[in-house]
């Protein structure tokens, strides 16, 4: 069943369209990979499937009960992040926010969430640190848990492993197929690497301006896109 | 320690301790979150926008106070949209409205008393200036900033944090971030009769940079924040009170001397 779905949409920057005719649907449990060169659009498409962004035109559909505080999302980091005095732990509890409703202070719940977050993400014995003295793939995984801590159906993830090295980046798709698998929380991730997109993923959308390409991984590897994209190179 | 407890005795000496510390208090919890949101300026402006509002108040003849604060209040939601707009950038806006205030303000001084004491205490703050019904107002606001601060803490901590991630998870940041500008125009406006100015910005900006660097974690931030800008309030209080110097200059001297201590302890 879908739980995302965009009909016709389209973007622009002052003026300027840079996507339009973008028609996918995310169902429950998928995991879409959003491929395409620099500036194709693809995190104007987050943007807007956050709210961040209103389209010019077309329609985002949220069913199944899906709306904002049930969404987490992991941005791409900005420079101000880096140097911001912050506990890992507070890092991580500021994702229950969204679930706090008309209370003022975290529950005992929220509490035990963002602990179980940072051990799955084995963080636990960072908690006390400072997120700005971690390492690039530390605080990716401090925002991950995050952002874990903010889901109930659906994580956005904006280049996950921009800035890691392979081992670490190796570990992030891990952690990251494992959520979608075993939490049955579906997964929408713009990627650079559209190998290891076509490897973790079940859906790619593949974007250039407007919408070039929407169907399975197993489809995606045998189209016309993918051979042009990767140069010529069969995956 | 008899000079200590003659100092205590007059009126308005307790007055001024007693909001001095709450204003302190409330201006370095919330110069946190205006230092790492780079609104470090926003007070600045504000306390212009202040200096207008209070010259006008005083020609019309309407209590300062009670006239100030919703004007002041007003500006900063006024700001905080305008640094929002694409077509003006933040520091610019803040730049117009404050030199604007600043100058309709010094027009309104010259149009009606001329330059008198009670301008110049406008501008380098006084804290003989607070009246009695003044001192209650203050106390009432500053305690009211304090908890409105506390009760929002986890929420005022995430949008600081990161906004979009906020935003995009469902929290209402507007309103969060017109919170903060509301609470930070009552600070200014409160501290600004006994700080001046020209100095209340230092009492927002200094406390929090002085924590950042020796502190790693916000809440720690925060705590030690507070610390210091009340123990830099009551350094400098009783020095203006003993060498005869102007209050609110002298905080701002004991704060930059902490702000030097913390800098020099935060390198090692």
């Amino acid at each position: 069943m879908a739980i995302l779905t965009c009909e016709e949409l389209s973007f622009s920057y002052e003026g300027k369209t840079v996507l339009h005719d973008v028609n996918f649907h995310v169902d429950e449990g998928d995991y879409l990979c959003i491929v395409g060169e620099n500036g194709s659009g693809k995190s104007t498409l987050i943007k807007g499937l956050l709210g961040l962004k209103a389209p010019d035109s077309g329609r985002i559909i949220h069913s199944d009960g899906l709306c904002a505080n049930m969404i987490g999302y992991l941005p791409q980091q900005t420079e101000m992040q880096r140097d911001f005095p912050a506990s890992v732990r507070e890092v991580v509890l500021s994702g229950c926010l969204n679930s706090m409703g008309r209370r003022f202070r975290y529950s005992a719940a929220d509490r035990e969430r963002a602990e179980m977050n940072m051990e799955r993400m084995g963080i636990e014995d960072l908690a006390d640190e400072s997120y700005q003295a971690l390492s690039g793939g530390q605080q990716q995984r401090v925002l991950l848990a995050r952002a874990l801590c903010a889901t109930k159906k659906l994580l956005l993830l904006d280049e996950p492993v921009t800035g890691l090295d392979p081992k670490a980046s190796a570990e992030m798709y891990n952690i990251i197929k494992l959520i979608n698998l075993c939490d049955d929380i579906s997964v929408i991730m713009v990627s650079h690497d559209i190998h290891e997109a076509v490897r973790y993923a079940t859906k790619i959308l593949h974007l250039g301006h407007s919408q070039l390409f929407f169907g399975t991984a197993a489809e995606y590897r045998e189209s016309a896109q993918a051979r042009r994209f990767l140069g010529g190179n069969r995956i | 320690m008899t000079e200590f407890i003659h100092m205590f005795s007059y009126h308005f000496m307790q007055r001024a301790l007693i909001v001095g510390v709450l204003v302190s208090l409330c201006a370095a919890l919330l110069g946190v979150s205006l230092v790492l949101k780079r609104y470090s300026m926003i007070g600045d402006g504000l306390s212009h926008v202040g200096f207008g509002a209070l010259a006008i108040a005083s020609a019309l003849g309407f209590a300062p106070l009670a006239f100030t604060v919703p004007v002041v209040v007003v500006a900063a939601i006024l700001l905080l949209r305008l640094s929002r707009s694409s077509r003006v950038h933040g520091d610019a806006a803040i730049a117009i409205i404050s030199s604007s205030a600043l100058a309709i303000g010094v027009i309104t001084v010259s149009l009606t008393t001329g330059m008198n004491t009670e301008v110049s205490s406008y501008m380098f703050g006084s804290i003989l200036s607070l009246s009695r019904s003044d001192a209650i107002l203050s106390v009432v606001l500053s305690l009211a900033v304090l908890v409105l601060f506390i009760l929002f803490y986890p929420r005022i901590f995430a949008v600081t944090f990161d906004e979009t991630f906020s935003r995009a998870t469902g929290t209402k940041t507007e309103l969060y971030n017109t919170l903060l500008a509301v609470l930070t125009a009552v600070t200014v406006v409160l501290g600004m009769r006994m700080m001046g100015a020209l100095l209340i910005s230092s009492l927002i900006i200094f406390p929090a940079l002085s924590a950042m660097r020796v502190c790693k974690s916000f809440k720690a931030v925060v705590l030690c924040s507070a610390a210091i800008s009340v123990m830099c309030f009551l350094v400098g209080i009783t020095a203006s009170y003993f060498l005869e110097t102007p209050t609110g200059a002298s905080i701002v001297v004991a704060d930059l001397c902490a702000f030097a201590l913390f800098a020099l302890i935060g390198r090692r």
